[in-house]
């Protein structure tokens, strides 16, 4: 099995508090990989450490075959990343958004050109186009944001809670742009707070109080726990947990 | 190179989106170079005057109508008791007081010499000095006029006179707008490029739009390189246009050669946007930024030696001043515009803006940081 990621003991803290504690785990390639947790649970801060936005305090990762703690740029050309909040310019229209990350990801005009067209086809964001991104619901931006972050084709995308605030059907939309992603051979790593999108996933950690508590595929969890649904292994897991905000 | 042809796309497209700044970059520079050098103006005129006069004398009468025509002062009071020239002194309506003492004109012509006594509020401390100053001289003017009529011409009267006459180089009628508005025409420039670049990088960080940039594989140099250029390229487009209002307006054109000119505010642009990329490193919210920029700007235009001389200032000052980019600035702009300074007379001062731009690039480069 070839994995695109692989921590030991990965961990950060700030002064006192250990907001992500020794989390050792592996992601295949082209797997869709769930991160759950609660609030607070230091899902974020693994994740920004994983994409090279912050530097670890101890433990060792490779990304894409690259390490954490020296191959940063190197990582960089190889992910994508939507963060929890939204981050494209909201001043540039949606056309401009895809030519400026395509560029500063080293896309020629051409491949610009075909791939921008490709996605404004696919999100049937056509007529949108020549808006500004400010103007576009949140589903829709949310949708922009994701096609944006795998338009180089990364070998690994990070998407940290995409579909926090969207409505039912633009979720299940979303789900079908990251399944296409994964076909393409996209490996994916999403945080979410959702349990039925746990089910989507192929294999599945769930963290606790910086700890990473268990980790399996959906239905090996409920087996494990003995119970139905992807909600009640959430709530045995993280009943215990101290902190929360 | 490809990466920074990308930034600078989009810094332009969101630059000239926004039409409120735009119309601000543009229209604001012009509007106060017209305004302000009309109002900010050390010649005192006005001087509010108020005469105590004990004499009542046909002097005394030709002493006020001189001091009076002069232009400098406008009679405000015209009393037989100090007091009453003192109670227009507290309530503002008098910003100097002269007494003329009873005897004043017997003793001028029996005697010889007579004192008068000049008050001054001295709460306004420009006006105080240059109205003091004013009127000294008128009343040795007056002094004069009555010894010429009342010797024997030809007569050694005793008393050596130094004459002096002065003439002014570069600025012959002392015309304060020649040297005001190279001044302020400096300041404008240093504000809009500091306040634009400073907001920059940190409105990127309250949009949360610079993760998605660190993320990246952008260079730190392309990306600083990125934000940079936009605010150098509208920098001398404000200081064009401040050119063009300082000729139009004010029929000030540049004595020395306007590539020097140019030369200058160009490194000093890359200066002064540099420091504001630098705040904008070390800031989190657009208001961070705004109130540091304020503290440095204050300074910087303060000490800068547009209002005050740096050569009057003390010790400490000056060594202050040195560090004050903006000090060079106004400085080379004065020589270039009034007296025509070549490149060579100005090799020192383009050479230590050139320093600062170089140290805070690199500085704002090495402290933005992608990964924390």
């Amino acid at each position: 099995m070839e994995y695109v990621i692989k921590t030991d003991k990965l961990t950060k803290r700030f002064g006192d508090f250990v907001a992500t504690n020794e989390i050792t785990f592996e992601v295949e390639k082209g797997e869709i990989f769930g991160f759950l947790g609660a609030n607070g649970a230091g899902k974020t801060t693994a994740m920004r450490m994983l994409c090279g936005l912050s530097m670890p305090s101890s433990g060792t990762a490779t990304v894409a075959g690259f390490d954490v703690y020296k191959q940063t740029e190197e990582i960089k050309r190889n992910i994508g990343y939507m963060s929890q909040r939204f981050s494209l310019y909201e001043d540039l229209t949606v056309q401009e958004n895809i030519r400026f990350f395509g560029g500063i990801y080293g896309l020629s005009n051409q491949e610009i050109k075909t791939k921008s067209e490709d996605l404004l086809e696919q999100l049937g964001l056509k007529n949108e186009a020549k808006k500004l991104v400010a103007s576009l619901p949140l589903g829709w931006k949310q949708k922009l944001s994701f096609s944006v972050a795998v338009l180089h084709q990364p070998k690994i995308v990070f998407l940290d809670e995409p579909t926090g605030g969207v409505d039912p059907v633009t979720r299940r939309q979303f789900w079908d742009l990251i399944y296409e992603a994964s076909a393409k051979g996209i490996t994916v790593f999403v945080t979410t707070h959702y349990m039925d999108e746990a089910e989507y996933c192929n294999r599945i950690s769930i963290m606790v109080d910086g700890k990473i508590e268990a980790l399996d595929t959906p239905a090996n969890l409920k087996s494990q726990f003995k119970v139905n649904s992807m909600d009640e292994v959430f709530f045995e897991l993280a009943r215990g947990a101290k902190r929360s905000d | 190179m490809r990466t920074i042809r990308f930034l600078l796309e989009k810094e332009f497209r969101q630059i000239f989106r926004n039409k409120a700044i735009l119309l601000m970059i543009m229209v604001m520079p012009v509007m106060q170079l017209i305004v302000l050098p009309l109002a900010a103006n050390y010649e005192v005129k006005n001087i509010n005057l108020s005469v105590v006069d004990h004499d009542h004398s046909s002097y005394s009468q030709k002493l006020i109508s001189k001091v009076t025509a002069s232009g400098y002062f406008k009679l405000t009071g015209y009393n037989g008791l100090f007091k009453e020239g003192m109670k227009l002194i507290e309530t503002d309506k008098a910003d100097l007081i002269l007494e003329i003492p009873r005897g004043f004109e017997r003793n001028l012509v029996r005697e010889g010499h007579q004192q008068l006594f000049i008050a001054v509020n001295a709460i306004n401390g420009v006006k105080a000095n240059l109205g003091g100053a004013y009127l000294g001289t008128i009343i040795r003017d007056f002094n004069n006029d009555i010894r010429l009529q009342l010797l024997p011409p030809l007569k050694f009267d005793g008393a050596t006179v130094i004459e002096i006459n002065s003439s002014n180089l570069f600025n012959p009628l002392m015309k304060y707008k020649f040297f005001m508005v190279p001044g302020i025409l400096a300041i404008l420039v240093t504000m809009i490029g500091g306040f634009l670049s400073a907001l920059n990088i940190v409105k990127e960080k309250e949009f949360g739009t610079i993760e998605q940039i660190n993320v990246s594989p952008i260079r730190k140099h392309h990306f600083i390189l990125g934000k940079l250029i936009p605010f150098w390229v509208l920098g001398n487009v404000v200081f064009t246009l401040g050119l063009l209002v300082s000729w139009l307006v004010y029929g000030i054109v540049p004595l020395g050669n306007l590539v020097v000119l140019y030369l200058f505010a160009s490194v000093f642009l890359l200066a002064i946007l540099g420091f504001g990329l630098l705040v904008s490193t070390y800031c989190d919210t657009q208001q961070q930024a705004m109130f540091i920029m304020f503290f440095f700007m204050m300074i910087f235009i303060l000490m800068g030696g547009l209002f005050t001389s740096i050569d009057s200032m003390p010790e400490w000052a000056k060594i202050v001043s040195r560090f004050n980019p903006v000090s060079y600035l106004i400085e080379v702009m004065r020589m270039v515009i009034l007296k025509g300074s070549s490149l060579r007379d100005i090799l020192p001062q383009l050479s230590t803006v050139g320093l600062f731009a170089l140290v805070l690039n690199a500085w704002a480069i090495w402290n933005y940081k992608k990964r924390n």
